[in-house]
């Protein structure tokens, strides 16, 4: 058991547990953030997906220990306040959904894969998704939801360029 | 084995996991009952058997005080114009909530957001036999319009005499009563200040006919998406209540195996509570590691006798059937005309042995649940499609009477026919006993894999004689173990026998999304797909020639139309078709091909569906269902088999069985026919039976090679 600090959606925790446990399990039983879930405990389905820095990871199997000191973001941090996050905005708007279970892993990915490539190929956004899986079939809604949540993305970044 | 149901509704003989359970009585009081709800009104449904009886003085009429006992579904609105809707069935990624709210704001003209479902609540909600066979929008979608629109007949009525004016001239729009003579309107729950009225739904209610729908039939969002992409939902995996203890289940290392020896010395001294009770050994600790450490330090060892693999396991179907063995294994039997004397008189003759394999469903959401007791009264929360079958076999295991027990049903993560039973609710209860504290069982990915129920496996044989000109005139079809649902034919044949052989099977198995359809209809659309080649005709030439079915060949038409059959085609590319009639819906799919013959992978480039199933009642959804068959059914089609050997699953795990990913989508479209004029039927299941044969079919237009066994190309097409 070792106390440990955790920066999570910009907020400090302090956990008392084993370094080994998986993330995953400190977010969901530890911190009772639940949006990160289980699917298959060995990073096969990326419905435990976070971010680490930025970058997407499958906290199932990322040991609590190695992400001291760096910033996690989950699904519950992705919205300021009542404004949703524009991945968030366009699975709503595309339906890409049915029970949901996926959503939270697929939103991180699909949040990390446009802060990598702004404006994706469709190839790219199946190369990049396909560690995330999805039992209901919704593929193809993801992938359009990507697709309005670049564009949507892109103009606003556009927008507040030539603010500048 | 059929059993039939107040609705006329007949259950499969492959769906195993059911066991007859007689239908709760609800008695509540109705002062009770507004106690608990707020005065306003209230109205429900009686089921037409219970209904029919009291008509016909077969029981006694309850009037007044109490509420009649076979009631399916209720609504009330309270003082501040609050809509509640009560029904048993359940959310598992389907969309009811949505559709089904969609239908009672149609009725009842109130925006989709003043209505609040109460959903799969053994405490709240009426008896449900269960979520599944597509049953949600034929009954219950329909049963909740008329109670809407009784509601909405009430407040009118309501208004009416307060204003002492001609309800003729009244009109309900949106939460609203209006006089369209004089500048007045009342909202429903001014209105109803201070009343308990209670109504029983009319059988001569008048609905909105669907041509006239402006909520339902239109598109409308998941009514909670927001909680659901902010992590905010809590599933059932997600339940938490305070001092829960954690627990897991020790698990046997073969199925059917004895329990030989137990010490369970170490985990006590390690604080963990230690529950051996039969053949249930189980552990609960504070946190889920100490759980899991403590479960590996039970020393068990089991005993299994040898079992069937699946190598062997076609060979064992076939040899092993239960018929006249067993009282519960009759199979199902049709025979038409003589089959023997038209094969002998038949220009060509076919026989022909398809096979599929056992399948996993692979819920994303495994099943979990939490168990709480207060004295002997149990609470459990757990994801099932059958949280009143659920509760029954809660009272069986503990030996209590269901009215000590709540079975309460979060919206879940998925289910496809696999959540029809109560593993996790039993473990976490007894465990929870022995605790005296709330216990939370979730079972991992591999107990998911291995300690559910699979798909059927099964062998069909099919038999079959044609005439020159392309009439069939004979069709023989014996299926094994894997069920009787889309088993007969549609095609127009004169002499017919065919018979489900149920089997004693190695596996635990049960219902899966569309049941044996699928593996009925690959036959069937394979075989028929091999008629045509044996008499040089086309496909879709050759199906319509024996099909008058206007609906069906309706659908076969348009995906034709959409899908450009006929058109030629490049080396390693081929069409295929499938399609027939399931759960009173019609599909039509068609399916294009690439076929690198060198690495011998295959690739679904393109399917084209066309579904028919009635009045739309949502058609983005139904859409989203659609192409959601088609993904899933991907799998089963292309690569999924459950491997096992000895007792033991082999390929337990989410990296080692293959499901459909992104990079496995075709181009999906879909031809939506909307038959206003029929009433509306379900849609999660049929669309997904057309997929695998045309797939098949379409690969050997490529290749020549025909594939009679499901999955087709597990690892790609051996060359031949």
């Amino acid at each position: 058991m070792a106390s440990m600090r955790l920066d999570i959606n910009g907020r400090p925790y302090t956990v008392d547990v084993d370094p080994q446990t998986s993330l995953l399990t400190v977010l969901r039983e530890y911190l009772d953030l639940t949006g990160s879930k289980y699917g298959c405990g060995e990073g096969a389905c990326g419905a435990c997906t976070v971010l680490i820095d930025g970058r997407a990871q499958r906290s199932c199997i990322t040991r609590v220990a190695t992400v001291l000191g760096k910033q996690l973001t989950t699904i519950e941090g992705l919205a300021s306040g009542e404004q949703l996050h524009p991945v968030q905005e366009a699975f709503l708007e595309a339906g890409a959904m049915q029970c949901g279970y996926c959503t939270s892993g697929m939103i991180m990915s699909a949040v990390a894969l446009l802060k990598k490539t702004p404006q994706p190929e469709e190839s790219d956004i199946v190369n990049f998704m396909n560690g995330n899986i999805c039992r209901c079939g919704t593929y193809p809604r993801i992938v359009s939801a990507i697709q309005k949540a670049a564009k949507v993305m892109g103009s606003a970044a556009a927008g507040k360029g030539a603010g500048r | 084995m059929n059993k039939e149901i107040a609705s006329g509704f007949i259950l499969e003989p492959e769906r195993y996991e059911l066991s007859a359970k007689a239908p709760y009585r609800f008695d509540l009081d109705r002062r009770e009952f507004f106690k608990f709800l707020g005065a306003g009104v209230m109205v429900v449904s009686v089921l037409k058997t219970a209904s029919a009886a009291q008509e016909s003085g077969g029981g006694a009429r309850r009037r007044g005080e109490s509420l009649p006992t076979e009631i399916d579904a209720w609504l009330h609105i309270g003082e501040d114009g609050k809509v509640t809707v009560y029904t048993g069935k359940v959310e598992v990624g389907q969309n009811i909530r949505t559709s089904l709210s969609q239908a009672v704001s149609e009725e009842l003209h109130v925006a989709i957001a003043k209505i609040e479902m109460v959903m799969g609540d053994t405490q709240l909600t009426p008896f449900d036999m269960g979520t599944f066979g597509s049953r949600t929008t034929p009954t219950m979608n329909l049963q909740l319009r008329k109670v809407a629109a009784a509601a909405r007949e009430t407040l009118i009525g309501l208004a009416a005499t307060q204003w002492s004016v001609d309800r003729a001239r009244l009109r309900a729009a949106d939460g609203k009563v209006t006089d369209t003579q004089g500048n007045r309107s009342v909202e429903y729950g001014a209105l109803i200040k201070g009343q308990q009225l209670t109504k029983t739904v009319a059988s001569d209610v008048a609905l909105i006919p669907a041509a006239k729908w402006k909520v339902a039939g239109e598109s409308a969002a998941k009514v909670d998406g927001r909680d659901f992409v902010t992590g905010k939902h809590r599933y059932p995996y997600d339940q938490k209540l305070p001092d829960m203890l954690y627990g897991i289940v020790v698990r046997p290392d073969a199925f059917n195996a004895a329990l030989v020896s137990i010490d369970t010395a170490k985990p006590e001294a390690m604080g963990a509570v230690v529950v051996h009770d039969g053949s249930f050994v189980g552990v609960a600790a504070a946190t889920s590691e100490q759980a899991r450490a403590a479960a590996a330090a039970v020393h068990a060892e089991w005993k299994a006798d040898p079992q069937v693999s699946n190598k062997e396991l076609f060979d064992y179907l076939r040899k092993n059937t239960t018929e006249g063995k067993d009282p519960t294994g009759d199979g199902d039997r049709y025979d038409v005309g003589s089959v023997d004397q038209a094969m002998a008189a038949a220009d060509h003759k076919l026989q022909q042995t398809y096979t599929v394999s056992y399948i996993a469903h692979v819920p994303l959401e495994p099943r979990a649940a939490v168990a709480k007791w207060d004295g002997d009264n149990l609470t459990v929360w757990t994801g099932t499609q059958r949280p009143f079958g659920v509760r029954g076999q809660l009272a069986e295991a503990f030996r209590i009477p269901e009215d000590k027990i709540r079975v309460l049903m979060p919206d879940t993560g998925s289910a496809y026919g696999g959540k029809h039973t109560g593993e996790t609710a039993i473990e976490a209860a007894r465990l929870a006993r022995a605790a005296k504290r709330p216990v939370k069982v979730t079972w991992s990915r591999e107990e998911e894999f291995t300690w559910a129920y699979f798909r059927p496996a099964g062998v069909i044989d099919v038999m079959s004689g044609v005439k020159h000109d392309g009439t069939i005139t004979a069709w023989e079809f014996h299926n094994y173990n894997s069920g009787s649902a889309g088993i007969r034919t549609y095609y127009e044949v004169p002499n017919q026998r065919i018979v489900f052989h149920p089997v004693n099977s190695p596996l635990r198995q049960g219902s899966y999304r569309a049941l044996a359809a699928t593996a009925n209809h690959f036959a069937r659309e394979s075989h028929m797909d091999e008629l045509a080649h044996v008499l040089k005709m086309d496909s879709l030439e050759f199906r319509l020639k024996n099909l008058k079915d206007e609906r069906l060949r309706a659908v076969f038409q348009a995906a034709a139309k959409k899908f450009g059959w006929g058109t030629s085609k490049s080396e390693g590319q081929g069409f295929g078709m499938g399609g027939g009639y399931e759960k009173l819906g019609n599909i039509a799919t068609f399916a294009e091909v690439k076929v690198d013959r060198k690495s011998s992978e295959v690739k679904v480039v393109r399917v084209v569906s066309a579904f028919e199933c009635g009045a739309i009642v949502n058609p983005d959804n139904l859409r989203n269902q659609i192409e959601g068959s088609n993904v899933q059914g991907l799998g089963g089609a292309l690569f999924e088999a459950i491997e096992f050997e000895n007792g033991k699953i082999l390929n337990g795990r989410m990296s080692e069985y293959r499901v459909p990913r992104f990079a496995d989508v075709p181009s999906l479209e879909t031809v939506l026919l909307d038959r206003k004029d029929i009433p509306s039927v379900g849609a999660g299941e049929c669309p997904m039976v057309g997929l695998a044969p045309a797939i098949a079919n379409a690969i050997f237009d490529a290749t020549g090679v025909r594939l009679r066994a499901l999955p087709l190309v597990p690892n790609g097409l051996k060359n031949s």
